[in-house]
């Protein structure tokens, strides 16, 4: 066998550093600044803070009659994504309130997914028929992926509709079922009860699934945060943690979502989806100005701190 | 640089310790008298015995970009950092990676700590990026359809680069964007690439002054033998079964929807993975996929 013989290309030249971190700032209130890297993720209220369920834990305390963020249109959506591509966006998600009352999301949908991946986050109720044949087409003619994320907050309809409603967990399994059925692979997205074990529970989550007629779960944990509903529903407790206290050298620049997203609503530009009607969380009209520093002073912060969690897929 | 100015770089990365893959490699790209060509990190992990892959490309002088695996083994990590999601595919890298960990010799470990975490090459007047995961960090998953062309640009002009190639994912893919800038991911050879065939890929890249062309070649190599390896060697049977059916049974968690279904798309004239393969060699830069 002739033994190869490459040898270091003609053009090398000495390897260089990646990028270096921004200079971790701090400021005069004593929370840590988490400095805004790129926009890989843009996400897109695109509903609004209009929802046909009324969850009792929903961060953003979306329902039938809550417009305090309106629907988003079509042509509105289509210039944050022209902004976002400017940017150099990796993908958009697709929120809410719940997207698929959106009565243009069909054309929302296929305009974004032509320039970039699309997840959809969804509550898995407003799906016929009709809606996962689409899907299941866009999906298999598309470019880029187009992902589902459908919210489950139990193992269970107990569990589940206790947040939800009654008969939310039967029509959301119906609709993973016919999702699955379709040859989709949608991400379950299940809300972590407090101090239960990660794997334990994902765990329980495929199996449940799998017996409920869905092939190949993906299963997704968030953490329950105290906002909007949530925060209400826990009353007026102790104060929540903040990340005021962190030391500086602790401070991780990369551990936080914020550091490559934004958020868009009908409202302007937010640091993350999270913070949509907090104090603070709106920094700008533009995305362009919404690149800089975002000061993590709520509580919320301190969540997605301690967690490490993303709102993204992976 | 060949007689007709054309200058060419063979690309390979993932070798997950499939010794059998990586002799397939290097032979290839000798037969095609290639002259030059890297390693894109990743030598182990997966499959068996991490000495003999190492101890092979070690010998054949193909310089080598450090992959996460490379990084962790390195500096006796406690994992692999391949920043799995799934707690399964967690357990079972962790299998893996305690089973290299426990094989890899000092010598091999300094070897692997001194590897580059990314090389800048000129070729054909066009500067050009190697790293393993992204250009800006070492295990991130660049998928072909979850990077829109936006990003992939702003990659090119944040890192300065006109051509970027890397691995990481498994999954070979290019694009070619507008201004004649491309980038490349050249797959694994260790690993099939989740399309039901036993084969693996690597890249060639032709570098003329007018265009830049993108050449996914499969590896042809005694996977049985390799997965009989791996099964005696007790590794976990996921991966054994990942060689002889050329379809991921483990470390899908990341893996985004585009590229799992292919495997399962039946269409006239095959599934779209083994279209996609059936690029015609040379294809030049800028045309359409089949």
């Amino acid at each position: 066998m002739p033994e190869p013989e490459p040898r270091i290309g003609p053009g090398l030249t000495p390897s260089a550093t990646a990028a270096e971190d921004p200079s971790r700032e701090r400021t005069h209130q004593g929370f840590p600044a988490q400095p805004f890297h790129h926009l890989d993720v843009l996400w897109v209220q695109v509903a609004g803070t209009l929802c046909n369920l009324s969850c009792t834990h929903c961060f953003v305390s979306s329902g039938p009659h809550e417009d305090r963020h309106a629907m988003m249109t079509r042509s509105e959506v289509r210039a944050r994504v022209a902004e976002a591509l400017a940017l150099g966006v990796k993908e958009i998600y697709l929120t809410g309130g719940e997207p698929f009352l959106n009565p243009e999301i069909e054309a929302i949908v296929e305009d974004t997914l032509a320039l970039a991946p699309v997840t959809v986050l969804t509550n898995g109720t407003l799906l016929p028929e009709r809606r996962v044949a689409w899907l299941a087409a866009l999906t298999r003619s598309a470019r880029y992926s187009l992902e589902l994320r459908v919210s489950l907050d139990g193992t269970d309809a107990a569990a589940h509709d206790a947040f939800r409603g009654p008969g939310a967990w039967l029509r959301t399994l119906a609709a993973l079922r016919a999702l699955s059925g379709a040859g989709l692979l949608p991400i379950v997205t299940l809300t972590q009860p407090e101090g239960s074990d990660a794997a334990e529970v994902t765990a329980r989550c495929v199996e449940v699934l799998r017996r409920e007629g869905v092939s190949a779960p993906r299963v997704k944990l968030l953490p329950m945060f105290r906002l909007g509903r949530e925060a209400t529903r826990h009353g007026n407790g102790a104060p929540p943690a903040t990340l005021a206290g962190l030391p500086a050298a602790a401070f991780d620049a990369h551990r936080l979502q914020c550091g490559g997203c934004r958020a868009v609503t009908s409202r302007g530009v937010f640091v993350c989806p999270l913070l949509v009607d907090e104090r603070g969380g709106h920094m700008a009209d533009t995305l362009a100005a919404a690149a800089r520093p975002y000061t993590l002073a709520h509580s919320a912060c301190a969540t997605c701190w301690a967690t490490g969690m993303t709102c993204a897929n992976g | 640089m060949s007689a007709n100015g054309v200058e060419r770089v063979a690309l390979f990365g993932g070798v997950y310790s499939n010794h059998l893959a990586l002799r397939a490699t290097l032979d290839d790209i000798a037969r095609r008298g290639v002259r030059d060509a890297w390693c894109l990190g990743d030598v182990n992990g997966f499959g068996p015995a991490p000495e003999r892959s190492l101890e092979l490309l070690r010998a054949s002088g193909v310089p080598t970009v450090q992959g996460n695996y490379d990084h962790s083994l390195g500096h006796s990590l406690d994992d692999c950092a391949c920043g799995y999601t799934d707690p399964e595919d967690e357990r079972l890298a962790q299998l893996s990676y305690d089973y290299t960990v426990a094989r890899v010799s000092e010598a091999s470990r300094a070897w692997l700590r001194a590897l580059p975490a990314e090389a800048r090459l000129t070729l054909g007047g066009r500067r050009v990026l190697l790293c393993h995961g992204s250009p800006r960090k070492q295990n991130e998953f660049l998928w072909d359809s979850a990077c829109s062309d936006a990003f992939l640009d702003w990659l090119c002009d944040a890192y300065g680069a006109d051509v970027i190639v890397c691995s990481h994912t498994g999954l070979h893919w290019h694009r070619a964007l507008a201004g004649g800038r491309h980038v490349v991911n050249c797959g694994a050879i260790g690993r099939p690439a989740h399309d039901g065939r036993p084969n693996t890929w690597y890249a060639v890249l032709s570098f003329a002054p007018e265009r830049v062309l993108v050449e996914f070649i499969p590896v042809h190599h005694d996977h049985e033998a390799m997965a009989l390896e791996m099964d005696t060697e007790g590794l976990p049977r996921a991966f054994s079964e990942t060689l002889r059916g050329g379809v991921w049974t483990s470390c899908l968690g990341n893996v985004p929807i585009r590229e799992r279904l292919r495997v399962h798309e039946p269409v006239a004239g095959g599934t779209a993975m083994e279209r996609l393969h059936r690029v015609p060699q040379g294809r030049v830069e800028g045309s359409p996929p089949p």
